[in-house]
């Protein structure tokens, strides 16, 4: 079958879920009045409720969910046949991704532009709070040590990458200095920045001397250094401490001298990595060598598939964004459908672009077979086997092998890079909240609470490990990843059916979909912890297992509390501010 | 180009310029208003009980803050001048 086939499929089922599941939602079920004052209206303060073009709306909304997460999960995913990962992105991003996003946008919108914590705090109470905090503590915590792993092996794959992404750098500070001081239009800098790191990425691809690889640095892969680790664990640790030593300053500055510029730019690219990889696909037409299906010794791809891709099929983190930035900006309560629902059938097209490019990247199905040999070897390649695969299809467009490959990991690092700042930002604010909460003030100083969130963040990604070495095992985390990620969706949906019971309104829509996610997670976790991390499992590892345990507590706890919740009167519980 | 063409185009670009900039305003405009605080808080220390060195140059500007103030308190949530000396509304 050709790859162009599969998109073809896809776009439509996307186009049919948002022309009709999502009218039928937002007609009968959220019922959206065009005459509702929204927060940007009420609470106009010109900086953060700011009434916005809907389709302007559509775009900031997409470009601030879309990230490194929805490439990375189906890049791995395949490793069962392109089928499976197929439909749980497409229908997934229909009936469950839409209806999360753009619910969490509606609830967000109807109490004043609140967050989901702050909403979790006054549905449920103090206790969902606590669980919703302690949530995202996880997830940032496995974000942070799988994106730094994901950059590193990015840097020890494709060295002529990494001058063009330390380039970003300095480009940014001055892009930030320049707006914030002479308040200049940022468009012109950014594209200028923009062309500056691809010229660097095409030259350092022709030029071995611009290519930074430290693993021929440390004498060439198998090696053994003289502190006894070899040469690829070396390189691995050299760019995690780097990584991380970057991401401490950068996530204790402002957010406008270098995170911000640092997105602009990252926009830009993910509008020149989708336009590439479509029209690529388009021009070449490329064949799909993967099987459909494929029986599996390993690891069973149900219910491992539904962790495995977070992002792309529905993510807890858009809830985050759907209800801390873009609800104060809706214009009129109307524009929720389109901001919402198809902001999450932007985020699913990048992740089957994804998808159409991997299994379109091998000439054959032995070399698909052979490169996807087993689930640790799919984890740990998959995002190679896409930088691969997008170089294929960048090809379409005349651009030659080695540059489309050097642009693509280009691409795929800043996205994780930028998504690492944040979330090491994000933990620094978390640890705060919580030192607060506890009463212990020193955790609430800036410096504190980021040298933990870092320090424990270099600890998690350096300590699971395989016979490969050092740093070789981050990708181990990558399940755990995706299922703090689906507690939180779980949450968000269980907000919303709250809603929509107190309403009287048929609460299916966000009920099924909630009760399927975390009863795949619960049992993805119990399949994980119980026969493959415990003492008695398969690979048994104590951290992966403490880990994995407190994910399994928490889902249950999510579970516990939709059940006292649907034991109580349903008119008791106020929903509108 | 043909004129239509051009006009797309521009439209286009605008749009895009939005899109990208439209987080970024909201973090600028946040920045410059913590910084016009602190400048206000300088200027009107005296009020506050907080002896300025200067306040033979900042009665100057009096004046020219009096709108700046205004709006200060309204984005504070005080619908009314909160302080007696002031009366700016």
């Amino acid at each position: 079958m050709n790859g162009l086939v599969l998109a073809l499929v896809g776009m439509l089922v996307f186009f049919l879920g948002y022309r009709y599941y999502s009218k039928l939602v937002a007609e009968r079920i959220y019922r959206l009045d065009p005459d509702a004052v929204t927060p940007a209206h009420q609470f106009r303060d010109g900086v953060d409720f700011v009434p916005t073009n809907k389709f302007v709306l559509w775009g900031h909304h997409f470009t601030s969910v879309a990230g490194a997460a929805p490439i990375v999960g189906p890049a791995m995913a395949v490793y069962w046949g392109w089928l499976p990962a197929f439909l749980w992105v497409v229908l997934g991003t229909v009936f469950a991704a839409g209806v999360h996003d753009f619910g969490a946008l509606v609830l967000s919108a109807r109490n004043k532009g609140q967050s989901i914590g702050t909403l979790a705090n006054r549905l449920i109470g103090r206790r969902a709070k606590l669980l919703f905090l302690f949530i995202i503590l996880i997830l940032v915590l496995m974000v942070n040590a799988v994106f730094a792993w994901v950059i590193s092996n990015l840097f020890i794959t494709f060295p002529s990458s990494v001058v063009a992404v330390f380039m970003q750098i300095p480009l940014a500070i001055w892009i930030g200095y320049k707006v914030h001081r002479r308040s200049k239009n940022m468009l012109l800098p950014s594209l200028a920045a923009l062309l500056v790191m691809y010229a660097s990425a095409v030259l350092a691809s022709n030029i071995p001397a611009l290519q930074i690889d430290l693993v021929s640095y440390y004498g060439g892969e198998g090696n053994v250094t003289p502190l006894g680790l070899d040469a690829t664990s070396l390189a691995f640790l050299t760019w995690i401490v780097v990584l991380m030593i970057y991401v401490y300053i950068a996530s204790t500055l402002p957010v406008w001298k270098l995170l911000q510029p640092r997105d602009y730019i990252n926009s830009h690219q993910l509008v020149v990595g989708l336009a590439i990889l479509y029209l690529g696909l388009l021009f070449t037409t490329p064949e799909v060598t993967a099987p459909a299906t494929r029986d599996v010794s390993d690891v069973s791809w149900f219910p491992i598939l539904f962790i495995t891709i977070a992002c792309g099929a529905i993510s807890g983190f858009h809830g985050l964004v759907a209800s801390g930035t873009t609800s104060k900006q809706l214009n009129n309560e109307k524009d929720a459908r389109f901001v919402g629902y198809f902001g999450a059938v932007g985020e699913g097209t990048l992740a089957l672009i994804t998808i159409i490019a991997v299994v379109t990247a091998f000439s054959t199905q032995d070399e698909f077979l052979t490169a996807y040999s087993d689930y640790a070897v799919a984890n740990a390649d998959g995002l190679t086997h896409f930088v691969g695969g997008a170089a294929e299809l960048a090809g379409g467009l005349m651009i030659p092998p080695g540059v489309a490959e050097t642009i693509v990991a280009v691409i795929v690092v800043s996205f994780a890079a930028t998504t690492l700042d944040t979330a090491v930002r994000l933990m620094r604010y978390i640890i705060s909240e919580i030192g607060q909460e506890y009463k212990f003030p020193s955790l609430t100083k800036k410096h504190v609470a980021t040298g933990i969130a870092v320090g424990s963040s270099t600890a998690l990604v350096l300590m699971p490990g395989d016979d490969r070495g050092l740093g070789a095992g981050g990708y181990l985390l990558w399940p755990l990843f995706g299922t703090s990620n689906q507690l939180l969706a779980g949450i968000t949906l269980l907000l919303i059916t709250i809603y929509l019971r107190a309403k009287g309104r048929n609460f299916l829509v966000s009920f099924i979909p909630m009760v399927f996610l975390l009863c795949m997670t619960l049992w993805a976790m119990v399949t994980q912890v119980v026969f493959e991390w415990s003492m008695f499992g398969e690979n048994p590892d104590i951290l992966l297992f403490a880990l994995g345990s407190i994910i399994m507590v928490f889902a249950v706890w999510i579970l516990l509390e939709a059940v006292a919740v649907f034991r109580k009167d349903r008119h008791g519980i106020d929903v509108d501010e | 180009m043909t004129p239509p063409m051009k006009d797309h185009l521009m439209k286009l670009i605008d749009y895009y310029d939005r899109v990208i900039r439209l987080q970024h305003d909201a973090e600028i405009k946040r920045e410059l208003r913590d910084e016009e605080d602190v400048f206000l808080l300088l200027c009107f220390s005296e009020l506050l009980g907080v002896p300025n060195p200067v306040s033979y140059y900042t009665l100057e500007l009096y004046p020219e803050m009096i709108e700046r103030f205004h709006e200060w308190h309204l984005r504070m949530g005080m619908e009314k001048s909160p302080l007696d000396g002031i009366r700016c509304c």
